[in-house]
C-alpha cells in the first residue's frame, strides 16, 4: 500500500511540474472555526527546488490518464508512459499530513482529462468540498478548471477553492489548433469568464450581506508556455495586458517551455529558453507595477524582448531624450522609471528627499543600483551624467561590459550558448 | 494615448507627519555605562534613566555578559516593568507604532550594537520636529529599516522552514535554530495555524520553546538533563505513520524538481544551507531517488521535417 502510494506520488506530482503556479497569497480565510489551517495574508514558499522554484503548495494531478493529446504534453494521450490515479482520500490524506507538518500551504490540484470534463470536474470539487467541510481544512486550495466542465461545477469549485485556473498555455489560436487539436480558444475563455463574473457577483452580494460564502478570493490566474509556438513577445505581452484588463487576472505566469518529445510540430531545441521567460516577468511586473503600457515596451518594429538587457534599461535607451531625471525634485512616477531604481527605492527616495538633498551615496545606501541608474539620473548639479551625449549603443556597451558590470549566471551562460551557435 | 494605468503610491508621501510634540531633557551630565537584565523591559527602564539621570550612555550591555574598563562605574538598572510600561507608552508621542514596533524587532534580532541604536533612534526622534521614520538618509534610521527587515525575514523563513514531526502522543515536534530571536514573533501566526493540533517548537539556541496545548501558547523551558539535548525526540516515540509521510515529501520534493531548469545557486540564495539541518527534504534519502522517464529525448535525433522546412 505504502509503495503504490509512493509511486502515483512520484507519477502525478512529476506530470504537474511543469504549470509554474506556485502561489498562495491573496487568501481571505480565516482559522474561525478552530480547524486546520490559515490562509489569509502573505503566500509562505515553505522550500525550494534545486531549479530554484518555490515550493509552497502540494501540486499533483488527480490522475494522468488523459484523452487529449496536446504535442507539449507529457501526459498526452499518444505519450507511453505509467500512468497513475488517486482517489478523493488519498489526496485528502495527503494534504491534510502534510499541512499539519508545515510542509505546505495547501493544495493545488489539476489533473488529466478521463471520461469527460464534467466527470473530472466533480471529482476535484469533491477533494476540495471534503477537505473544506469534512476536515475543517482552511488552508490554501487551487483548483485547475477544466475546459468544458459546467457552469455548474465552476461555481461550485470557487466555493471551495481559494484560486480558481484556466491554462491558456498557447499565446495564440492558430498554435493551438496545431499543437492541441482537442482544444480551441473558446473552451478556455468561457470558463475564464465565468469565474471573473463569479467573482464580482460575489463582491456585489458582499457589500450588501454580511453572511455570503467567499467565491474564489485569492483570484484567477493562467500560464502561458513560452517557445513552443512562434508567437512573438509583442503577441504574448498583448495578450497578457487583456488578460489583466478584460478577464481581471490577478497573475499570468509564463512557463519556458522545456522539450518533451520529438514531434515535428514542435520547434527542435534541447534549452528551455530560460532568459525569455525571465524577461517576460520583468515586463510583466512593469505593467502591474510600475506603469508601463504593453505598446511602451515592444512595438511592430521591435517585437521581441532583448535578452542582454532587461525591458525597463531598453526602454530607457530607446528614451533618452526624458532622461537625466532628477531625484531631488521628480515625479514618483518618473523615479520609478529610472533603470536600476526599483519599487523600493522609488518610495524611499520620496520619502528621504523631505529631509535631506540626496546625492550618489545617500542613493546607494538607499539600494539604487549605480551602475545602471548613474547615466539616467542626476543629483540636482552634484551629479551629471552624460546621456546626451552618448548614443545608445555605448550606454548599452558600458553597462554591459564596463568596470563593475555584472551580468546574471544564467544571461552569461545563455549567450555564451548564443555564441557558440552563431 | 492611453491613459495611465494606476499605480500603487506610497502612502507616506500623500499622509502629511503627525504633529509633533519635540522635546527631550538635554544629557548634560557625563556619559555613563549602564547595564542592565537582557530584557526588553530592562532596556526600557534603561532609557527612563538615561533622560532620568541626564546622562548619555557610553555603553549599555547585559548583565551578564558586560565588558567595562577597569575603573569604570557601570550603573546597572534593576528592571522596572511600571518604568517600563511609561517608556513604552511614551514612545507614541514621539513614532507611531509600527516605528515603536520596529525597534523591538531591532532588540529581538541581537545585533551587537542593539542597545546604542535603539537609544540613538529614540533619541533622534525625541528631539525631531518630523516624524524620522522615513529619514533614510540618516544612517540610524536606515540600520533600524536594515535589522527590522532582517528580522522579518527570519521571521517569515521560520514560518517556512518549521518541520513538525508527530509523536504517539499526538505532539507536532520541531526544532529551530534561528540566527535571531523569532519565538516571540511567530508565536501569533502558529497559533492561528495549527489551533486543533498540539505542538512545540524549540530554539535550541535559545534554550526555549513555545508549547500550544490546544487552548494556549505558551513559553516553556526545560530543565537541561545532564549534557542530554533535552528536546530531542527519540525515533521510538513517533507516530506509526510519522516515517511514510517523511518519506512521501521527500519523494515530492525530488519529483516537482525540473532537471533542465537547475540552478543550485539559486535554491542556496532562497534556502541556505545553514537552515537545512532541520528540514526533513534536505536528508539523506532511505531510497533512492529514480527518475519517470516521460520524455523522448530530442537530443541526438534527427533534424525533423518542421526543422527542415524553416531552414
Amino acid at each position: 500500500m505504502n509503495e503504490r502510494i509512493q509511486e502515483k506520488l512520484s507519477i502525478l506530482a512529476d506530470a504537474a511540474k511543469y504549470d509554474t503556479s506556485c502561489s498562495s497569497s491573496g487568501g481571505k480565510r480565516k482559522n474561525e472555526n478552530k480547524g486546520l489551517g490559515n490562509a489569509e495574508g502573505m503566500g509562505i514558499c515553505h522550500s525550494y527546488t534545486e531549479d530554484g522554484r518555490c515550493v509552497s503548495l502540494l501540486k499533483i494531478l488527480l490522475t494522468n490518464h488523459c484523452i487529449f493529446d496536446c504535442a507539449y504534453c507529457v501526459s498526452r494521450r499518444s505519450n507511453d508512459v505509467k500512468r497513475a490515479a488517486f482517489t478523493v482520500d488519498e489526496v485528502v490524506d495527503l494534504t491534510i499530513n502534510f499541512y499539519r507538518r508545515n510542509y505546505i500551504e495547501g493544495l493545488f490540484l489539476s489533473s488529466g482529462i478521463f471520461s469527460s470534463p464534467d466527470y473530472t470536474m466533480e471529482r476535484l470539487v469533491r477533494i476540495a468540498k471534503k477537505l473544506r467541510t469534512e476536515h475543517k481544512f482552511n488552508g490554501y486550495i487551487h483548483l485547475k478548471t477544466i475546459p468544458g466542465a459546467s457552469e455548474e461545477l465552476i461555481q461550485e469549485a470557487g466555493l471551495y477553492a481559494d484560486r480558481l485556473s484556466v491554462n491558456i498555455e498557447l499565446p495564440s489560436e492558430l498554435a493551438l489548433t496545431t499543437l492541441a487539436p482537442e482544444k480551441n480558444y473558446q473552451e478556455i475563455l468561457t470558463p475564464m469568464g465565468q469565474i471573473r463574473d463569479g467573482i464580482i457577483q460575489n463582491k456585489e452580494e458582499k457589500a450588501l450581506f454580511k453572511k455570503v460564502p467567499a467565491f474564489a478570493t485569492a483570484g484567477q490566474s493562467t500560464q502561458l508556455i513560452v517557445g513552443a509556438s512562434a508567437e512573438t513577445d509583442l503577441q504574448i505581452i498583448k495578450l497578457t495586458d487583456s488578460l489583466y484588463q478584460g478577464y481581471g487576472l490577478k497573475r499570468v505566469y509564463y512557463s519556458g517551455y522545456i522539450p518533451v518529445t520529438d514531434d515535428a510540430r514542435l520547434p527542435q531545441v534541447t534549452q528551455p529558453p530560460l532568459i525569455r521567460e525571465h524577461r517576460l516577468y520583468q515586463t510583466d511586473w512593469l505593467m502591474r507595477f510600475y506603469g508601463f503600457q504593453a505598446d511602451e515596451i515592444l512595438d511592430p518594429a521591435h517585437p521581441h524582448l532583448d535578452l542582454e538587457i532587461d525591458p525597463k534599461l531598453a526602454w530607457a535607451l530607446r528614451n533618452r531624450h526624458v532622461f537625466p531625471v532628477d531625484v531631488n525634485t521628480a515625479e514618483y512616477e518618473m523615479i520609478l522609471r529610472i533603470p536600476g531604481v526599483g519599487a523600493r527605492s522609488a518610495k524611499r527616495i520620496v520619502a528621504a528627499r523631505r529631509f535631506a538633498r540626496l546625492n550618489l551615496e545617500t542613493l546607494r545606501q538607499l539600494g539604487v543600483v549605480l551602475k545602471r541608474a548613474k547615466y539616467f539620473l542626476t543629483c540636482q548639479g552634484e551629479h551629471q551624467p552624460v546621456i546626451g551625449e552618448l548614443s545608445e549603443q555605448q550606454v548599452r556597451r558600458q553597462i554591459l561590459f564596463g568596470s563593475g558590470a555584472v551580468r546574471s549566471a544564467l544571461v552569461t551562460q545563455q549567450l555564451d550558448l548564443f555564441a557558440q551557435a552563431s | 494615448m492611453l491613459p495611465l494605468k494606476p499605480i500603487r503610491r506610497p502612502t507616506s508621501v500623500l499622509a502629511s507627519a503627525a504633529p509633533r510634540r519635540p522635546g527631550a531633557p538635554a544629557l548634560t551630565a557625563p556619559p555613563r555605562d549602564y547595564t542592565y537584565d537582557g530584557t526588553f523591559e530592562g532596556l526600557l527602564t534603561v532609557l527612563f534613566t538615561i533622560y532620568d539621570w541626564r546622562a548619555a550612555p557610553s555603553s549599555i550591555q547585559p548583565e551578564a555578559s558586560a565588558q567595562v574598563g577597569l575603573f569604570a562605574q557601570p550603573a546597572h538598572r534593576e528592571t522596572d516593568e511600571a518604568l517600563a510600561a511609561r517608556v513604552w507608552d511614551g514612545l507614541l508621542k514621539s513614532m507611531d507604532s509600527e516605528a515603536r514596533t520596529r525597534l523591538y524587532h531591532v532588540f529581538l534580532s541581537e545585533d551587537a550594537d542593539r542597545e546604542l541604536l535603539i537609544f540613538r533612534y529614540v533619541n533622534l526622534a525625541l528631539r525631531s520636529a518630523q516624524d524620522v521614520a522615513e529619514n533614510y538618509a540618516n544612517a540610524d534610521v536606515r540600520r533600524v529599516q536594515r535589522l527590522a527587515q532582517q528580522m522579518f525575514r527570519e521571521k517569515h523563513r521560520m514560518e517556512a522552514f518549521v518541520r513538525f514531526e508527530k509523536t504517539q502522543d499526538e505532539l507536532f515536534h520541531a526544532t529551530i535554530e534561528p540566527d535571531m530571536d523569532v519565538l516571540p514573533l511567530i508565536a501569533v501566526h502558529f497559533t492561528k495555524r495549527y489551533a486543533d493540533q498540539r505542538w512545540l517548537i524549540y530554539d535550541r539556541r535559545r534554550h526555549y520553546g513555545l508549547y500550544y496545548d490546544l487552548t494556549r501558547t505558551d513559553v516553556v523551558q526545560f530543565e537541561a538533563a545532564a549534557g542530554r539535548k533535552t528536546t530531542d525526540v527519540s525515533a521510538t516515540v513517533f507516530d506509526e505513520r510519522e516515517p511514510l509521510f517523511k518519506l512521501l515529501w521527500q519523494v515530492y520534493f525530488d519529483h516537482v524538481n525540473i532537471p533542465e531548469r537547475k540552478n543550485l545557486k539559486l535554491h542556496r540564495r532562497h534556502m541556505p544551507l545553514r537552515y537545512w539541518k532541520y528540514l526533513s527534504e534536505k536528508q539523506p534519502r532511505e531510497v533512492r531517488f529514480e527518475p519517470i522517464q516521460n520524455k523522448q529525448p530530442v537530443v541526438g535525433k534527427e533534424v525533423s521535417a518542421g526543422q527542415k522546412a524553416l531552414e
